[in-house]
């Protein structure tokens, strides 16, 4: 009777060695942040672990923009919601369409457009940066957002049509041959039969662009310069040189840019996870 | 996959086209494409034969050999994709069999554990760096009060700094990997593992003759993929160290940035082609292994 309870217990206390640090590690960086958000001027400098008196002053001053690193906080974060949304919007036309002609029309070639999107996700994003960044230039897209909605679109789309063409071949070719028997064109079948079905993966798709949108700093900081049309985490990387830097407040800032892709990724992580896994372990 | 059993598609119900020309449906197909196509050429294809015209002069490639910084940055760049991809594997091979225990807690943990991943680079890396900083950072204020002797200054040390640097990626990364590895361990059967404890197999027994065979190859391609994403990395190094202290902890990445941030665009593009005996093997046996 005390032998499998006193296992139970060795296998619990086994579980939470690892469980503890795994839980530390994974929410320091994120915990000092809001440490720092929610406390003083005074105290956020004295190394206590949590804070002592905590104070809403610091989103006051950021939502308020009132310090002159702020001045443009709300057009940033828009600049921000902006960018992230069109290129998930972007990301999920481009690629539906190319994952349905190469999944359910089967067009010819549709093997090797698969294989460049490929080549793409496989270039390591910093090294495409450099020539992208000469090429918009050529385009006369430099500090336009366009340029940084493009780009993320470059990024997203390989990936995202790489995910969707798997969920379509497994969708069951006789939906398409009911349609075609009752007449349905392409397009009827794209808008009737396809997209109907490919709801939860387009939802995983669509967040995944609109995460990698909001997310990145790279392609963002050499695309866009003006302070009026960067996004939020260029700001913060800018302010990083100075010898100044309003420390709280950063990290104010942070907290407040950390929590929407947090909170998009909680809302949708059932699709993403089922979505983004079946892709990724295909192979 | 066994496509080819539906391999006509519906182009072979759509009696009225065919007609010595494509049918409506591979028009289409062509013109549902050309979209995507027209984004490749413009923004990939183009750009990167642009750079590799941009860099076929050899006087970049002798001033980069002549430039200090850059051999100290192939050395942290092969450290760094060395050492991080390793430990971080190896850490997310582990975790995912942890994650596989069913309990409340771990779910919820498993919740929380994806937020690095979720959570832009930027905010986190600007709070480890604070946490690093020697005067204020919550690291040497608690080692004051514990010792009362001041702690390291860690970010102007290159090596430590560039650890710093590993393990910041290695925290942004580990998610991700940890739930791949996690879904291909879950795809395995659990009867192989109840007939194994039956026959008395110990964890280990059932780690190396069940677990391993059956995600060997999903870990190979996913430490494949891994390293061209460090590769890649450009915020861990930069956001943290800023490449300092004196430019010793450059990874190629942010070498080739900074080249391109100090106008120096031969350069820049020279760095990213000498990235190309590393990068180049590994996008070619990725295809092969996911294009099958």
């Amino acid at each position: 009777m005390n032998r499998p309870i006193l296992r139970s217990i060795t296998t619990e206390a086994k579980l939470l060695l690892i469980g503890i640090p795994v839980f530390i590690w994974t929410i320091l960086p994120i915990y000092h942040l809001a440490l720092f958000a929610f406390s003083s001027k005074d105290s956020a400098f004295s190394g206590n672990l949590w804070p002592t008196h905590p104070t809403l002053d610091n989103f006051i001053i950021v939502f308020g923009q009132k310090h002159y690193y702020l001045n443009n906080f709300w057009r940033q974060l828009w600049n921000s919601c902006f960018i992230a949304a069109m290129t998930g919007i972007l990301t999920l036309i481009v690629a539906t369409f190319a994952a349905f002609a190469i999944s359910r029309l089967k067009v010819k070639g549709g093997r090797i457009v698969l294989n460049m999107a490929l080549f793409t996700y496989f270039i390591p994003a910093a090294f495409l940066a450099v020539p992208m960044y000469r090429v918009m230039g050529l385009y006369g897209l430099l500090n336009s957002q366009w340029a940084l909605i493009i780009a993320m679109m470059t990024i997203a789309a390989p990936y995202a049509i790489w995910v969707l063409k798997q969920a379509s071949d497994k969708l069951p070719v006789e939906l398409d041959e009911a349609a075609v028997i009752d007449g349905a064109s392409p397009m009827q079948l794209f808008w009737l039969v396809y997209i109907p079905l490919m709801v939860p993966s387009l939802v995983a798709i669509g967040a995944y662009a609109i995460l990698l949108a909001w997310n990145e700093y790279l392609y963002a900081f050499l695309l866009l310069s003006r302070d009026t049309s960067i996004p939020l985490p260029v700001a913060l990387g800018n302010f990083l040189a100075a010898d100044d830097s309003p420390w709280p407040l950063l990290m104010t800032t942070g907290l407040i840019y950390a929590v929407p892709p947090a909170a998009i990724y909680y809302v949708f992580r059932k699709y993403m996870v089922s979505g983004l896994t079946a892709g990724a372990t295909k192979g | 996959m066994s496509t080819a059993t539906v391999a006509q598609g519906p182009a072979s119900f759509s009696g009225d086209a065919k007609k010595g020309g494509l049918s409506q449906w591979q028009i289409w197909g062509i013109i549902l494409v050309v979209p995507y196509l027209a984004v490749f050429a413009l923004f990939v294809i183009y750009p990167v034969f642009y750079a590799f015209w941009l860099a076929h002069s050899p006087e970049s490639y002798v001033k980069l050999y002549d430039d200090p910084i850059f051999a100290r940055a192939v050395v942290n760049t092969l450290v760094f994709i060395f050492v991080a991809i390793n430990v971080k594997m190896v850490i997310a091979l582990g975790l995912s069999g942890f994650f596989l225990n069913d309990r409340k807690w771990i779910r919820w943990l498993s919740v929380l554990f994806i937020l690095p991943w979720a959570v832009p680079s930027i905010p986190t890396i600007l709070s480890v760096r604070f946490m690093l900083n020697p005067e204020w950072g919550i690291i040497n204020q608690t080692w004051f009060k514990l010792t009362f002797e001041d702690g390291p200054n860690w970010l102007n040390e290159p090596w430590l700094a560039l650890t710093f640097a590993m393990l910041v990626h290695i925290w942004k990364s580990l998610p991700f990997w940890t739930l791949i590895l996690l879904s291909g361990r879950m795809a395995i059967s659990n009867d192989m593992y109840e007939a194994a404890s039956v026959d008395g197999a110990s964890t280990v027994q059932k780690f190396r003759f069940i677990t391993w065979p059956s995600i060997s190859q999903l870990y190979l391609t996913c430490a494949l993929l891994s390293t061209i994403w460090t590769l890649g990395d450009f915020n861990s190094v930069y956001l943290l160290t800023g490449g300092g202290p004196a430019d010793l902890t450059h990874v190629l990445a942010t070498l080739g940035i900074r080249y391109l941030r100090l106008a120096e665009v031969d350069m820049s593009m020279a760095t990213i082609v000498c990235a190309l005996p590393i990068i180049l093997p590994l996008v070619y046996f990725m295809m092969k292994r996911l294009s099958k």
